[in-house]
């Protein structure tokens, strides 16, 4: 049987065409508007409540509508979103440094190496100076000049310095600024807020988008809630490999249960690995630690030239350490892109260099930056990253170098958009990490709480108002069949997870998936390697319908059951993320097949017949996907071998 | 290493709950106290036993999901730090480690170690936040903020809502809780306009959601895995008594 199909092209028929510099102001105009006495009569159920989820819900709910939201966590607070460190990038050019919102469109274009779309690239570099006034606005403690503006610094990917930051705790404090947004909404009655609750299917009425079905976490009770549109914000999928920097229970189910239900999922292939985490010591792991990326501005990333070196590191002299990615990439040095770093990473590892008890590891040293600057400012920038690292290794990174290895940290793939975020589905729009839209091949550092709030705060508000103005729609209710069968099939998947009553735990087969992916599907892929994947998938995934066992019963709080359906909602996903990987004879950002290299290593792109969003159309478990092209045209930033050397 | 649990199991709010033992062998001292729970949790699951409930999430330390009483000690014995971010070497081999949930009124328990700490949300939708609606923000260099007031604003914004200081606190306040988000916002510019019926009806919705009052016992500084300080609540206190004053209400009534 084929892997996958051919299908029709898809087009994105929302954004405008001419100048990109007035294509959003232009959009905002033609979408029809909804009235402010007509909005409290439209509902809309926003899932997640992340920087997109959080700040959508928040505004849709200022504006008048009536939002429902939720989350899986006990409090929206905790989102993922909490966890990001490093900061935000804004086009303020506050620095005088040669930064505009041309610039950073540019940058974000080009580090996605050419696969993301003009259009939504060059908004989100519009917008970015806007998220930064709000979230001054709402009180958020950024890091700050003793004249009292706001500090900024360099981050990697880019030559300016336009990332706004709250120490090493940016996430955090962007994500507290818009929880306490939401709850304002919550309090004034515009917003009711469903913690503990998973969406466990998407509800689709004639064409539409109408509800999701919910498992209250707490009670077991399964309920279907309706809606005259659905937003997902419920995140990206770097779970699929068990391990990464990602929450534990981050997962695809929202996004997979919509994939199954009509909406194309756009460049699954897309993982982002990050270059710097703490390695993994050992087998009990049950995730990986960012340490900022920001600690490359002044960190210097070495191993030693002797392979096999085993000498502590400062006994290392100088001349015989090898500052590998200074020498290769003189112009950025230790500050190029996350998928360059990290692969570097990989390749000095790889023969023989890398340091540490696993030899997967590479120095992160800052004996230079505190000889500079002194202890003390090294400790102001990087204090509680400093902190964490002790924490968990129990070596001081102030006095011995940290040890670094890439972890999988964001997937730039997700739900299909088009210009306004709206995916294949009519009213089912999604927001933030969980679409595909901005990042093309590659994220840069600190765009992705840009993007995040970008699409929370300012576009979605906008461009789901030209869909809700066709509403409200026709009432639907639990009886109606659709309903009644999306509710059918959550109440049956959950009895089939408790029924098998086998002889292995969720996490052992979470884990053994996620071995697959990372040795086949992650920082290096081939044709071969791809093929055995997709084999070892579906082997694994007809003993995990054999022989899981999930303790406990469905009407109350049982981890292991949420557990169980993410990780079959996984196993389905990374067949397509090998399958997107197969079909795509290139390398591009994070996407490196080892057959399409230059001379020198780096990837080689093929625009002549992968220059397309490759869009997939579920077809059935046991189907082969459909394959939807949409092609990419720069009109501005012109495709080129990328380089920071 | 190793060890001997014991832990506060309870099926659901209705239960009474009671502390069961579990020995727990194999345990590296590079794991991580819920990479420990994990084992145990797999284990118990091959064995046909229900695991143990907890909440956890990020583990990274920033989420604020995670919280046990280990040893007595919320978050257990390492200052500044959450479960998730504490390592087995701190432990020894052979050693019995008791875990259980949070305890305060105004955090009922869910499940074993799982409490509901919803109460903190409402304490921040009765005021923790500075009005600001989308798109109505002026240019984020119109107003210079000291960098002094900026630093502390920041210390006090690293609060990650755990719930260590309620259940660290004689009385069951959540006042270190509340002074933080207080503090920060009334530090800066931006929370001027609110900042007195910001302290009130955060206050009120505190004390109404079951919390008790502060004595300055200052266990829950002690506890905080981010380090929230106590002068905190000095300031919380000062707002407080202007707010009233200024509502032409007598203090504590």
């Amino acid at each position: 049987m084929d892997l996958w199909q051919e299908g029709d092209p898809i087009a994105d028929t929302t954004a405008p065409d001419g100048p990109v510099e007035t294509r959003w102001d232009r959009r905002r105009f033609a979408a029809r508007l909804v009235n402010p006495a007509n909005r409290r009569k439209l509902t809309v159920i926003v899932v997640g409540t992340g920087l997109a989820g959080g700040s959508a819900a928040a505004t849709l709910g200022e504006l008048g509508y009536r939002v429902k939201s939720y989350c899986y966590q006990d409090s929206p607070r905790r989102a993922h979103s909490i966890a990001a460190q490093g900061g935000i990038n804004a086009a303020k050019n506050y620095r005088n440094d040669g930064d505009s919102v041309h610039r950073l469109f540019y940058d974000t274009v080009k580090g996605g190496d050419f696969r993301s779309r003009e259009s939504n690239v060059h908004r989100l570099a519009q917008v970015s100076v806007e998220i930064i006034d709000q979230c001054v606005a709402q009180g958020v403690p950024f890091a700050r000049e003793y004249g009292g503006l706001l500090d900024t610094r360099s981050f990697g990917g880019a030559q300016v310095q336009r990332t706004f930051y709250a120490r090493g705790q940016t996430g955090q404090q962007l994500l507290l600024g818009a929880y306490q947004a939401l709850e304002r909404q919550i309090a004034a009655g515009t917003v009711e807020m469903n913690s503990r609750h998973e969406m466990l299917e998407l509800v689709v009425v004639d064409g539409r988008a109408r509800g999701i079905v919910v498992r209250d976490l707490v009670t077991g009770e399964i309920s279907t809630e309706f809606a005259d549109a659905v937003v997902l914000a419920s995140g990206g999928y770097g779970n699929v490999f068990y391990l990464s920097t990602n929450a534990k229970g981050c997962n695809v189910t929202a996004t997979w249960r919509a994939h199954r239900k009509g909406a194309y999922f756009a460049n699954p292939c897309y993982t982002q690995i990050h270059p710097t985490c703490i390695p993994v010591s050992g087998g009990y792991q049950s995730k990986l630690t960012l340490m900022s990326e920001s600690l490359r501005n002044d960190g210097r990333v070495w191993v030693p030239k002797a392979k096999g070196d085993d000498r502590a590191p400062r006994d290392i002299p100088e001349n015989e350490r090898d500052y590998y990615l200074e020498r290769m990439y003189p112009a950025f040095g230790n500050l190029v892109p996350r998928d360059i770093a990290s692969r570097a990473a990989k390749n000095v590892c790889d023969s023989g260099h890398g340091v540490g008890p696993t030899g997967l590891g590479v120095y992160l040293d800052f004996a230079d930056a505190i000889g500079r600057l002194g202890r003390n400012a090294v400790e102001a920038r990087y204090g509680n990253l400093f902190e964490m690292y002790e924490r968990i290794t129990g070596e001081d990174p102030y006095r011995v170098p940290m040890r670094i290895y890439p972890a999988v940290h964001y997937t730039m793939g997700g739900l299909w958009v088009d210009y306004d975020l709206q995916s294949t589905v009519p009213g089912l729009f999604v927001i933030g990490e969980a679409n595909f839209s901005d990042h093309g091949a590659n994220r840069l550092g600190a765009s992705a709480l840009m993007q995040g709030l970008a699409d929370g705060y300012f576009v979605l508000p906008n461009t789901i108002a030209d869909y809700l103005a066709a509403g409200p729609f026709a009432p639907v209710d639990a009886n109606h069949p659709e309903a009644v069968a999306a509710r059918a099939d959550v109440e049956d998947r959950l009895a089939r997870l408790l029924a098998v009553d086998g002889d292995r735990t969720v996490d052992s087969f979470h884990r053994e998936l996620g071995q697959i992916m990372w040795e086949h599907c992650g920082m290096e892929r081939t044709d071969a390697g791809l093929r055995k994947a997709i084999g070892e998938i579906r082997a694994l995934r007809e003993q995990f319908w054999q022989r899981v066992r999930v303790p406990g019963d469905g009407e109350r709080l049982n981890q292991a059951l949420e557990k169980a359906g993410r990780v079959a909602d996984f196993f389905e996903l990374a067949e397509l993320m090998c399958v997107d990987a197969l079909h795509r004879e290139e390398s591009c950002g994070g996407h490196f097949r080892a057959e399409h290299q230059t001379p020198d290593g780096e990837a080689q792109r093929d625009d002549e017949r992968f220059a397309y969003v490759a869009a997939w159309e579920y077809t059935g478990s046991d189907r082969p996907a459909v394959l939807h092209r949409e092609n990419l045209t720069f009109e501005y930033v012109h495709p080129s071998q990328r380089s920071y050397k | 290493m190793n060890l001997t649990l014991r832990i506060w199991r309870q099926s659901g709010p209705g239960d009474k709950g009671r502390m069961v033992t579990y020995p727990v062998a194999d345990i590296s001292p590079d794991m991580s106290f819920l990479e420990m729970l994990d084992v145990l949790n797999e284990r118990l699951t091959l064995a046909g036993e229900e695991p143990v409930a907890f909440d956890h999430d990020c583990r990274e330390g920033i989420c604020g999901a995670c919280g046990m009483v280990i040893n007595g000690n919320a978050h257990g014995p390492q200052r500044g730090t959450t479960a998730c971010q504490l390592h087995m070497r701190h432990f020894t081999d052979g050693e019995t480690i008791d875990i259980e949930p949070w305890r305060a009124r105004a955090f009922p328990v869910v499940k074993d170690l799982v409490v509901d700490r919803n109460a903190f949300d409402r304490i921040i939708a009765a005021g923790g936040y500075v009005t600001a609606p989308t798109g109505s923000a002026p240019e984020a260099h119109a107003t210079p903020v000291a960098k002094a007031n900026a630093d502390a604003a920041f210390e006090a914004a690293a609060c990650i809502g755990c719930g260590a200081c309620v259940a660290a606190c004689p009385n069951g306040s959540g006042m270190l809780f509340t002074a933080a988000k207080v503090t920060q916002l009334g530090l800066l510019p931006q929370g001027q306009p609110e900042r007195y019926t910001r302290v009130l009806g955060m206050v009120d919705a505190h004390d109404e959601a079951g919390f008790g009052g502060c004595t300055n016992a200052g266990e829950c500084t002690a506890v905080c895995p981010k380090g929230i300080p106590l002068s905190t609540i000095g300031r919380l206190n000062r707002d407080y008594l202007r707010a009233t004053a200024k509502r032409g209400d007598t203090p504590g009534t």
